[in-house]
């Protein structure tokens, strides 16, 4: 199924989505990779705050190339998930209701979703060039030393993504891939 | 002795860093229209559809294929009657790469220390590796290569009684641990023999064959034809979602080895396998 999905995405908006869904994200999500989710848990803790509202948040794993003259953003494709699993159950719990990424996640943020009413979406790895048509506005809004791993809000528009961990446990990976297997 | 400059050598590194990055290699391309066409799952017929799309934008653009630009890897061909002139052939490769990636609007994604972790903001340095042979010629190889696939990568390091059916089962069980994390249609790069860093180092250098070309030795190519047809019958398929694209390609090369050793290492990348050479 085509769905169309707006930000900020609520519990119940992630509750209709099934693993297979085809979506179009269309909002303001934000990017974080391995060193932005340690800054900002570990800000958290201190402060008790995120540098955005976490609350319904999508988070895109995601680290730009850098942008040409004239362009929103440079290539921006989807990053290894797994790497950012030992971060997002406490994330999962604090309200982030999306996640972006490429690759299987752990039982952990798995159990995490369910729990939480959340979903991992998947978007197409490599296909940065493409992926990045979508993204109208990009703005770095916290950490910028760490260049490409700093935090972007990015105003998206029809942002092309599967969804592969739904909020019931299906897991599209595992289902597919007992279909196509001939081994 | 033949004179080539270290300027020279920098020019032409960095242009490789920007072309490689920015067009996909025709071998990848073909297989990749060629898988669309064969592929049965209408997921993975869409992923590709995106795959190749992704590819005509970053061409028509000048823009990276994908944002992990890499790290530059560098394979340097030298003849021994070869004399470079103003400069070391290390610095002048470094010096390409910091061009490369600044004026390419490439990505940095070099830190310093794999445990203090500090960007070198130029992607440098670059892993370079040298062959010194006969003549006066120098040949350069960039291979910039992403992390997602290169942290699925693996060395087993078999007894030699674990034979041919050993190596393809531990070819197979690396494939299928990998599975939707190195933005399958993959790249298998296989290198057989030598000892621990040669038979990696074989790995990386099978992924700058080109897709649909084959080893020489007979029981090498059945090996590949046997794993590439294995490989896709897995199920995994284009991005993990399922299909029978899950490789374009298993490249396997090989070299003598200890009478007490098998080392297999097997190199993983996807499709934006990348590739520019140039020969001075
Ligand atoms: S594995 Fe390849 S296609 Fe995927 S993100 Fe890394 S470099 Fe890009």
């Amino acid at each position: 199924m085509n769905v169309k999905i707006t930000t900020p995405f609520t519990k119940e908006e992630a509750s209709k989505l099934r693993a297979g869904d085809i979506v179009s994200i269309t909002g303001t999500i934000y990017t974080a990779r391995d060193a932005a989710h340690k800054r900002m848990l570990e800000d958290y803790e201190k402060t008790g705050k995120f540098p955005f509202d976490i609350e319904n948040a999508i988070i895109y794993y995601a680290g730009p190339s850098p942008a040409k003259p004239g362009q929103a953003i440079g290539s921006a494709g989807p990053t290894t998930s797994y790497r950012m699993d030992a971060y997002a159950p406490k994330l999962l719990d604090l309200g982030e209701t999306g996640m972006i990424g490429k690759g299987a996640r752990g039982k952990e943020v798995i159990d995490a979703m369910i729990r939480n009413k959340a979903v991992y979406f998947a978007a197409t790895g490599g296909a940065a060039a493409l992926i990045s048509s979508h993204i109208k506005k990009a703005e770095v809004i916290a950490y910028e030393d760490l260049g490409a791993e700093a935090i972007h809000k990015l105003y998206v528009e029809d942002f092309p993504a599967v969804v592969v961990n739904d909020t019931e446990g299906n897991n599209l990976y595992e289902t597919e891939k007992a279909k196509y297997r001939t081994l | 002795m033949r004179e080539i400059s270290a300027t020279l050598i920098t020019e032409e590194v960095s242009k490789m860093c920007i072309s490689a990055n920015y067009f996909l290699n025709k071998d990848i391309y073909c297989a990749l229209e060629n898988a669309k066409k064969e592929e049965v799952s209408p997921v993975g017929q869409e992923m590709l559809s995106q795959i190749i799309k992704n590819a005509d934008i970053a061409k028509e653009n000048n823009v990276p294929i994908c944002q992990d630009t890499g790290l530059a890897v560098v394979f340097v061909t030298i003849g021994q009657d070869v004399h470079i002139t103003g400069g070391s052939l290390k610095d002048a490769i470094n010096e390409g790469v910091r061009k490369g990636y600044t004026e390419g609007y490439l990505r940095k994604s070099v830190v310093s220390d794999p445990f203090i972790r500090v960007n070198t903001k130029d992607n440098t340095p670059a892993i370079i590796h040298y062959d010194i042979v006969e003549g006066d010629k120098l040949k350069i190889e960039i291979a910039p290569k992403g992390a997602g696939s290169e942290n699925m990568s693996k060395i087993y390091m078999m007894k030699p009684s674990d034979g041919i059916e050993g190596a393809k089962k531990a070819i197979l069980d690396t494939v299928e641990a990998a599975g939707p994390n190195p933005c399958p249609p993959m790249i298998v790069g296989v290198g057989c023999g030598g000892n621990f860093e040669t038979a990696a180092i074989l790995a990386k250098k099978a992924l700058l064959r080109p897709v649909g070309s084959h080893s020489d030795k007979e029981h090498i190519r059945e090996m590949e034809e046997e794993l590439l047809e294995k490989i896709n019958s897995t199920g995994i398929g284009p991005q993990g979602l399922g299909g029978r694209t899950t490789a374009l390609a298993v490249n396997i090369e090989s070299f003598a080895t200890h009478i007490a050793c098998m080392p297999i290492a097997i190199n993983i990348s996807c499709h934006v396998t990348r590739h520019a050479v140039c020969e001075l």
